[in-house]
């Protein structure tokens, strides 16, 4: 399939999960994991920067229009897209461009960990922003961890349901 | 000129990044302080039709519940007017014109969230119906927030159970009053600040709205005395307040038009103005 239609797909696939059942999880009232993160992660890696870069800020302010929360997930969102390349060199090596990356292929240590880095990123920026204030570290941090390893399980599942079948 | 050109050219990826980046933090900030953003809410038509669709399906999930909160509060509105104390008040010669200082209007809660510090809710009520920014929400228990940004269709509502809202509360019977606020912690809880030593106060006594807010009517129950702390620096009660209202399960809500509230506005307004 061609991959800007690819990619539009998931945007829109991803962003209605998202409003639709994600954020309505609320799991021990107030854990909700942000699998959107995933347009950003399998995003392929030899395709435009900027393309990404602009689709993951629609994608974030669309969200916070839907969550009422001003810019939190338009910032998480774009800086995650921009340390992206950063993230792909720390966990598949420096040359990661040459090799085709698919995440859903195997879930191999690299993936894992690139998958989590990202997460924690992207989560950390997100309860930072939305709480504002630096006294509140453990609260931030606490509820990072906590919705970083439920967005972790999710994505995981996400990604191996949407597993092409092709050997 | 070249170089400059030559310079922005190479660093094109870059310059975006930055200039989505502070777009988002101006809209971040913008979002923290006390006028949001005029853009960038669900009040607007196409995440208002979206929550509206989630609703219905929603909907039928606590239709039971729903309608039977529906009918006991039908009883007790019964029972008062069955037991007036003036036989001559009718349910008719009750709106009477001079005395009709409020307007209620009702509205449904499509999107409601509770797991920020800031949360707001919207429904499917808008300007059509008369909805400005600043007015009251309650619902059959108690109260729910405050209006805060209206179109056409929809409305949003800021929560009690958000970190900005302020609300004049006094404790019944006493009429004591001070400020309800919301610490950001539990879903449950709101506090009371600013409450004078002077007052008594009781374990479970009733909180309402107090008649120093334009917003709200006097007397809407907002909850019941849970905890009694004294603030070490200002020497005033700060108590714990546990809401009447299950903040996470709103369904019908009742926004309220207060008719007086320019009117005494303004007169306070000359009133505090300095004299020529």
């Amino acid at each position: 399939m061609n991959n800007s239609l690819l990619n539009s797909i998931r945007f829109i696939v991803f962003l209605s999960l998202q409003v639709l059942i994600f954020n309505n999880i609320n799991l021990f009232g107030y854990i909700n994991p942000y699998p959107y993160i995933l347009f950003i992660i399998l995003y392929p890696v030899n395709s435009n920067k900027s393309v990404l870069l602009l689709g993951s800020f629609f994608l974030g302010l669309l969200l916070d229009i839907f969550c009422d929360s001003g810019g939190v997930h338009t910032t998480a969102s774009i800086v995650l897209a921009f340390l992206r390349p950063t993230l792909f060199r720390f966990s598949f090596g420096i040359s990661y461009e040459y090799q085709t990356v698919k995440i859903a292929d195997k879930m191999s240590p690299e993936r894992i960990t690139l998958l989590l880095l990202a997460i924690v990123i992207h989560h950390f920026i997100l309860f930072y922003l939305e709480y504002f204030r630096l006294g509140l570290l453990f609260t931030i941090l606490s509820r990072t961890i906590v919705s970083a390893l439920f967005t972790f399980t999710i994505c995981i599942l996400i990604v191996y349901l949407i597993k092409p079948n092709k050997r | 000129m070249q170089q400059i050109i030559n310079f922005i050219i190479k660093n094109s990826y870059r310059l975006l990044f930055l200039l989505l980046l502070v777009l988002s933090l101006s809209l971040t900030i913008k979002s923290h302080t006390y006028h949001r953003s005029e853009y960038i809410n669900s009040a607007n038509k196409i995440t208002g039709s979206v929550y509206t669709q989630l609703n219905y399906v929603n909907e039928y999930f606590s239709l039971k519940e729903k309608n039977k909160e529906l009918a006991s509060e039908n009883a007790l509105l019964k029972k008062l007017l069955f037991n007036k104390k003036d036989t001559l008040v009718t349910s008719k010669t009750l709106f009477r014109n001079d005395l009709n200082n409020f307007n209620v209007v009702v509205g449904k809660a499509i999107k409601n969230s509770f797991n920020t510090r800031e949360n707001y809710i919207t429904i499917n009520a808008g300007k059509v119906l008369g909805i400005k920014t600043d007015m009251g929400v309650i619902n059959d228990k108690g109260i729910v927030g405050i209006v805060e940004k209206t179109s056409k269709d929809f409305a949003t509502i800021q929560s009690v159970l958000n970190i900005k809202s302020k609300i004049n509360a006094k404790i019944k019977n006493s009429d004591h009053f001070g400020s309800l606020v919301w610490d950001g912690k539990n879903v449950g809880f709101a506090q009371l600040i600013d409450v004078p030593r002077l007052a008594s106060l009781r374990k479970g006594d009733s909180i309402v709205t107090g008649g120093n807010s334009d917003i709200f009517p006097e007397n809407i129950p907002i909850g019941k005395i849970d905890k009694i702390f004294i603030d070490r620096k200002t020497n005033y009660y700060t108590i714990n307040v546990r809401l009447f209202n299950d903040m996470t399960a709103l369904g019908y809500v009742y926004v309220i038009e207060n008719k007086k509230k320019k009117q005494k506005q303004e007169l306070e307004a000359i009133t505090t103005a300095p004299k020529k």
